[in-house]
């Protein structure tokens, strides 16, 4: 402990001691950023590569010659988990919080420092052995990122069933517990390190959402560790959890017990829907301080934003069975789960409509990050109100495998989480540089991405209701029923081609910002907390959104500002 | 300041003088709603003072151990589910693969094994917060307390080692009847239960044996305090799990 203190001061230290091997969580948030940024290169490119493939099937592409249809799975396979687990989860849930969670509230540093760094190095392997599946013989895992047995749990099932499935299975242990041991980390920061005043009434509302995001990483990552290890035993001790009596795959009868697929669907999603909450509640969490901080105004319902926040992660444990409609579980228990779905539509239209309140009439600074908070909030929006359609059973059992699925997660969970993400990095990243992002290419990057992300995603809502799968690898070929889709196809790869190039003028401004930005002075944003103060505040008195007092010459009250005399 | 003279500052400002002063003021949140105690303010955030590490380090396992818990409770769930699993044959009868397994009457035995470590554990456990012994521990005056928990520690480390043998006695008794973990689905869940159960308790007596050389290595009164304390809660929740789990394997054929 007291080497790790000392160590995130001492900046005499050599580049490997002050970057690599630290327990200090500034540059462990720079290590998962850059993490992350390798894993969303490699996802991108993944998403394109379908997205060609899927219009011109018989054309060979380039880094990867003709795709095989076992190719476009495991594509879809790996495109699924990189994103998921190694860009919006280790972003939101691991690389901000590092960046900003002990600052936020106060603290000198992290609960466990080496907890942390640990945590960072076994989601780093993690990374490693799943892309490391691409070069084993047969290649990565085909079965999706949900891996629905019996095909993930029979090798026999495909060419990356084999090893690559086994690779893909210790890389997701691997992460659970990497996820646990930072969650545990995060969870007795904000517990017991809170600076003196910091209640938790004062607590910003994104510290409010690492809370309930680390309770549910705590919870759902440990089912499914559990589900990881059953799944292993099936693969390599012969015991019979998932795979049927009498299965029969590739020409041979493999089940030899009464296995449960539905057993692991009900622990996967069990994991996977508190998931889907664990990358977008940091978003919520952030949405709220932002458009306070660029409307100059303070959140209304401090309290019912926070409970809602809190309310939102409990729901979010009850609702997994909406993943599962079509499984053949029980009717009866899709109606349950119909209700908590519906449920949580509740206190997320409390946060939305909070943010609307907000956004009315305020005098509303439109920087990038701001432009990329309201980006989020659209794609929540239109991505949500598709929600309430797909939690009613009877219709999910028409859409479900169609393409409406993958716009509706694309658009609520996937674009908007990316937003935020984006709206974070844009916002914080004079704290990791010292300067400001530059905002003429940040205002084109973020009216590029809007366009090209809704002609990606949204025209999928059509292809969805005319009934277009969507593991298909190809529209056309002996059954062309399809066929009519192909226009709407080429428009959405191109639409895609469009928000993967602007990208690239996101990576153009992050390298030259980062050298030769504007340097960002104390205060930037003129925000109120603690983030940037410019020393550690000893005992704070104030809330974290106190804006909008207008008859003093500053219009905002700092958290870390000292309480007037009078008071 | 070692751990345990002071459990909490109020107590400290409430201590009389001695010295006919005036009564102390008690500053202790009442709850009620009279405004006496609503100054935000005055709250603490987080534990301050001599426990701080303490209580921090066993909210960090105990937030571990609860992680852990869903680990085992999803194992449980699988055990019910799988239990209910079944198939109709062509002529529509319901098959059911399920065997009920008679337990290895051992696993008694190695049960109550088991929760006499947690009791020698929580005897070793509260030498290390018995207040004389800190306080000469902390005064640099010897270790007596470490003295006394580590003959305690050592029975906890036999026992559990014991209950592992006791379990791998039961394993083999298991396969002498040609019970093997993938021979039928009860077997399935009997191994995999007891094994994951034994790897808990294998890191378990690892943590011991750390906390063992810890006592006498570390330098910090605290620090000690904190290995034995974490690793006894950690010992003590795989007890209570084991009890679980065995009620379950016992009890839920």
């Amino acid at each position: 402990m007291k080497q790790a203190r000392t160590a995130a001061s001492d900046t005499e230290r050599g580049f490997l001691r002050r970057w690599i091997f630290t327990a200090d969580h500034h540059a462990i948030a720079v290590q998962y950023f850059l993490l992350a940024l390798a894993a969303v290169a490699v996802g991108t490119l993944l998403s394109l590569l379908m997205r060609v493939h899927r219009v011109w099937p018989d054309t060979p592409l380039p880094f990867f010659g003709l795709v095989k249809p076992e190719d476009y799975l495991a594509l879809v396979t790996m495109h699924g988990t990189l994103m998921i687990f190694f860009v919006l989860t280790v972003v939101p849930q691991s690389a901000f919080p590092n960046l900003v969670l002990t600052r936020q509230i106060g603290a000198s540093q992290m609960a466990f420092p080496r907890l942390n760094a640990a945590a960072f190095w076994i989601t780093a392997a993690s990374l490693l052995v799943l892309l490391s599946a691409f070069f084993v013989p047969g290649g990565a895992p085909i079965s999706g990122w949900a891996n629905y047995p019996p095909l993930s749990a029979v090798p026999a099932a495909g060419p990356g069933q084999a090893t690559g499935m086994d690779l893909w299975l210790v890389s997701i242990g691997l992460f659970c517990i990497a996820a646990i041991l930072a969650a545990v980390n995060f969870l007795v920061t904000i517990l017991t390190e809170r600076c003196a005043g910091m209640t938790w009434s004062r607590l910003p509302l994104t510290v409010w959402s690492w809370l309930v995001t680390s309770i549910l990483t705590l919870l759902a990552f440990s089912v499914l560790i559990a589900a990881v290890v059953l799944l292993l035993c099936d693969r390599h001790f012969g015991t019979s959890f998932f795979v049927p009596m009498g299965d029969f795959v590739n020409g041979r009868v493999v089940g030899h017990g009464d296995g449960s697929p539905l057993l692991w669907l009900h622990l996967f999603w069990f994991f996977g829907h508190p998931e889907v909450y664990i990358s977008i509640l940091p978003g919520m969490g952030l949405a709220s301080s932002l458009i306070a901080n660029f409307t100059r105004r303070p959140v209304p319902g401090y309290r019912l934003m926070a409970s809602a926040l809190v309310l939102i992660g409990l729901l979010g444990l009850m609702v997994w069975g909406h993943h599962m409609f079509v499984s053949g579980m029980n009717p009866y228990a899709g109606a349950a789960f119909a209700l908590t779905t519906m449920a949580i539509a509740v206190p997320s239209s409390a946060e939305v409509l909070t943010w609307l309140a907000m956004l009315f009439r305020g005098r509303m600074q439109r920087t990038t990050s701001m432009l990329f908070m309201l980006g989020f909030l659209s794609f929540f929006i239109a991505g949500g109100l598709s929600g309430p359609i797909l939690a009613q059973p009877d219709l999910d059992g028409y859409l479900h495998n169609t393409f409406f699925v993958v716009a509706h997660f694309h658009l609520v969970m996937a674009m908007a989480g990316v937003f935020s993400i984006f709206a974070g990095i844009y916002y914080w990243f004079p704290l990791m540089t010292g300067r400001l992002m530059n905002e003429t290419l940040g205002k084109a990057h973020f009216w590029i991405s809007l366009i090209a992300a809704y002609g990606t995603f949204f025209p999928m809502h059509f292809a969805g209701l005319a009934g277009e799968p969507r593991h298909y690898e190809r529209l056309t070929g002996p059954a062309h029923s399809f066929a009519a889709l192909l226009p709407l196809e080429r428009g959405i790869t191109c639409a895609a081609l469009l928000l993967a190039a602007a990208q690239l003028i996101f990576l153009w401004n992050l390298l030259q910002s980062a050298r030769r930005g504007r340097p960002a002075g104390a205060n930037p944003w003129k925000a109120t907390t603690l983030e940037w103060a410019p020393a550690r505040a000893a005992r704070i008195t104030h809330g974290p959104y106190e804006y909008g007092f207008r008859s003093s010459e500053s219009d905002f009250i700092s958290q870390w500002e000292a309480e007037a005399e009078w008071e | 300041m070692p751990a345990t003279f002071t459990r909490h500052q109020v107590e400290t400002e409430r201590k009389d003088t001695g010295i006919g002063g005036k009564p102390p003021v008690d500053r202790r949140p009442t709850g009620g709603g009279g405004g006496g105690d609503d100054d935000w303010e005055n709250r603490p955030s987080g534990r301050r003072g001599p426990r701080e590490l303490l209580s921090r380090y066993r909210l960090g396992i105990l937030f571990a151990l609860a992680g852990d818990l869903m680990f085992f409770i999803a194992l449980v769930s699988a055990f019910f589910v799988r239990q209910s699993a079944g198939h109709f044959d062509a002529r529509e009868n319901y098959i059911s693969d399920w065997h009920p397994l008679s337990i290895p009457p051992i696993l008694w035995i190695n049960t109550a094994i088991l929760l006499l470590s947690g009791l020698t554990m929580e005897i070793a456990r509260r030498q290390l917060f018995h207040e004389i012994d800190v306080m000469e521990e902390w005064l640099g005056l010897g270790r007596p307390a470490v003295k006394r928990a580590a003959p305690w520690m050592i029975a906890t480390c036999v026992l559990g080692v014991l209950f592992l043998a006791g379990q791998w006695i039961a394993w083999q008794q298991l396969a002498a009847q040609g019970l093997f973990f993938s021979t039928n689905p009860n077997s399935h869940f009997f191994y995999l239960i007891t094994g994951a159960h034994g790897i808990h308790l294998i890191l378990g007596i690892f943590a011991l044996l750390f906390a063992l050389g810890a006592m006498f290595l570390l330098r910090r009164m605290e620090m000690r305090q904190i290995a034995v304390d974490c690793t006894a809660w950690y010992w003590h929740t795989m007890g209570i799990f084991w009890l679980f789990l065995f009620v379950l394997l016992v009890f839920f054929q």
